[in-house]
């Protein structure tokens, strides 16, 4: 079967998830987000590659900044862009997604960007949306972020230049981050040499090591040499039981301090998708560090979002 | 003197047109205030040419390169192509005086881009046009201030500029390609 994300000539269509994307997909959004990044230089920000197309953020989970980004990226592409809150409205009246979905087609959007809290929610909209409309997941429930992660990769490659040598270590609530999810599927495909996934064991889902994953439960051995961190949002909104004694006790324990910092190589990069819980998941002197590009990933987001949006759209239908 | 791309058997050399078009260009800034002009090459073909002509004319600013993808009217059709190299505008371009370098000038859209992403940057105080090879079957209203080649009837194919390692250039014909 055909990744549903590809058009029958291969082309990327829709951005649902990293996973299942070929490694030249890869590089050709991070090759085209380069270019985008020294527009921010200029007298006029934008480009009309987008003029006269509709982008509809359709977020049916509150995220101020992701939607803002997109809103951005989009604006600077000259697309004409509309905000909905579903979740305060049509959602609330009772309407089902697809209802909601085909009356905004009927509005004649071109590109859905969507959050929700349901795993697998923008590619049930992929699937019924007519083949010039395209859509991109902004992050589904447990599912995908793939923006952030190509975020991700971007801010990587820019600082390390390849990604083949590379060890990263993913740190936090990684079960229930769809951020490390698109991360993991991301960086094994553009090759790096070493995933590792470091959270007490209650937050670490099965099927890691399937991945090819590498699992620590102790911090001094998950960081040790990485070139790489990628902290996680410690997500209180989703936990459900008591899968963590306090946020006192995890941040002794797995908090980026730099003490433990000092683990890794004295180059390593620290990256966080935001938004931060200082003092939960990562020292202050950390996130404000040296080593800290958590507010270039902010940066490249939108340069990465103006890419997908226009590979997206320029697909054939 | 014009020419048939189907009969090129006394095309000019690449460098010979090089010459040519480095003096048409001598020509063209000489009453210009020389620290206000500035090259901006089309890439790849016209910032190789433009790299060469700010050697040769040893002008005082910087030059710059434009990659004009984002700015294409056929998007719509071909959608984005593989990207690496941005466009490179290291100068203020208001109030200066912008001489635009391409290889090969054809239907004169990717000239309208070019337009379109400078006026981006700024209002120049002037923009000139220079090619190495006019191929005057323009769809729209735009003329080279100089050329140092043309070609006059339609052909089946488009010269297209190579670049050496040791930055001499050589032109040869592939198949059409009908948005130049």
């Amino acid at each position: 079967m055909r990744n549903p994300q590809l058009n029958k000539h291969g082309e990327l269509t829709h951005l649902i998830s990293t996973e299942g994307l070929s490694r030249d997909i890869l590089q050709h959004i991070l090759d085209t987000a380069q270019t985008f990044v020294p527009l921010a230089e200029r007298d006029v920000k934008k480009v009309p590659l987008l003029r006269g197309k509709s982008v509809f953020n359709l977020f049916f989970e509150n995220s101020t900044r992701t939607r803002t980004t997109f809103e951005i990226a989009a604006t600077r592409l000259s697309a004409d862009v509309f905000n909905l809150n579903i979740n305060v409205s049509s959602a609330a009246k009772g309407e089902t997604l697809l209802d909601t979905i085909a009356n905004l087609s009927a509005m004649q959007a071109d590109i859905f960007v969507v959050r929700h809290e349901s795993s697998g929610a923008p590619y049930l909209i992929a699937r019924h949306v007519s083949p010039d409309v395209h859509v991109i997941n902004a992050g589904d429930g447990r599912h995908a972020h793939p923006t952030q992660a190509l975020l991700d990769m971007y801010t990587i490659r820019h600082f390390k230049k390849s990604f083949s040598n590379l060890t990263v270590a993913i740190v936090g609530d990684v079960l229930h981050s769809r951020v490390a999810r698109s991360n993991i599927h991301a960086l094994t495909t553009l090759g790096v040499a070493e995933v590792r996934a470091i959270a007490p064991l209650t937050l670490l889902p099965s099927g890691l090591a399937e991945m090819g994953v590498k699992t620590y439960t102790d911090m001094a051995q998950g960081l040790k040499d990485v070139d790489v961190i990628i902290m996680l949002r410690l997500q209180n909104e989703r936990m459900r039981g008591a899968l963590l004694p306090s946020s006192h006790e995890y941040f002794k324990h797995f908090g980026l301090t730099q003490e433990k910092l000092a683990y890794a190589k004295p180059d390593a990069l620290v990256m966080h998708p935001g938004p931060m819980n200082r003092g939960v998941e990562i020292e202050s002197a950390v996130a404000d560090g040296p080593q800290s590009v958590i507010l270039n990933q902010v940066t490249f987001g939108i340069a990465v979002r103006m890419a997908v949006m226009s590979i997206v759209a320029g697909a054939s239908s | 003197m014009t020419q048939s791309l189907d009969r090129l058997v006394d095309m000019p050399t690449a460098e010979a047109l090089y010459l040519k078009l480095l003096e048409g260009v001598r020509t063209l800034i000489k009453d210009l205030p020389q620290e206000q002009v500035h090259l901006v090459g089309i890439l790849s073909g016209g910032a190789w040419l433009a790299e060469r002509l700010q050697q040769d004319l040893k002008l005082p600013g910087a030059m710059g390169s434009l990659n004009i993808s984002f700015y294409r009217d056929d998007f719509d059709r071909i959608g984005l192509h593989n990207q690496v190299t941005p466009s490179e505008i290291a100068f203020d371009v208001v109030d200066r005086h912008l001489i635009v370098v391409d290889d090969v000038l054809y239907t004169g859209r990717t000239i309208r881009a070019a337009m379109n992403e400078l006026f981006d940057y700024g209002r120049p105080a002037s923009v000139k046009l220079v090619v190495l090879i006019d191929r005057q079957e323009r769809q729209l209203p735009i003329c080279a201030d100089f050329s140092a080649w043309q070609i006059a009837e339609a052909s089946t194919g488009s010269v297209v500029l190579a670049k050496t390692e040791q930055g001499t250039f050589s032109l040869h014909i592939e198949p059409e390609t009908p948005d130049a």
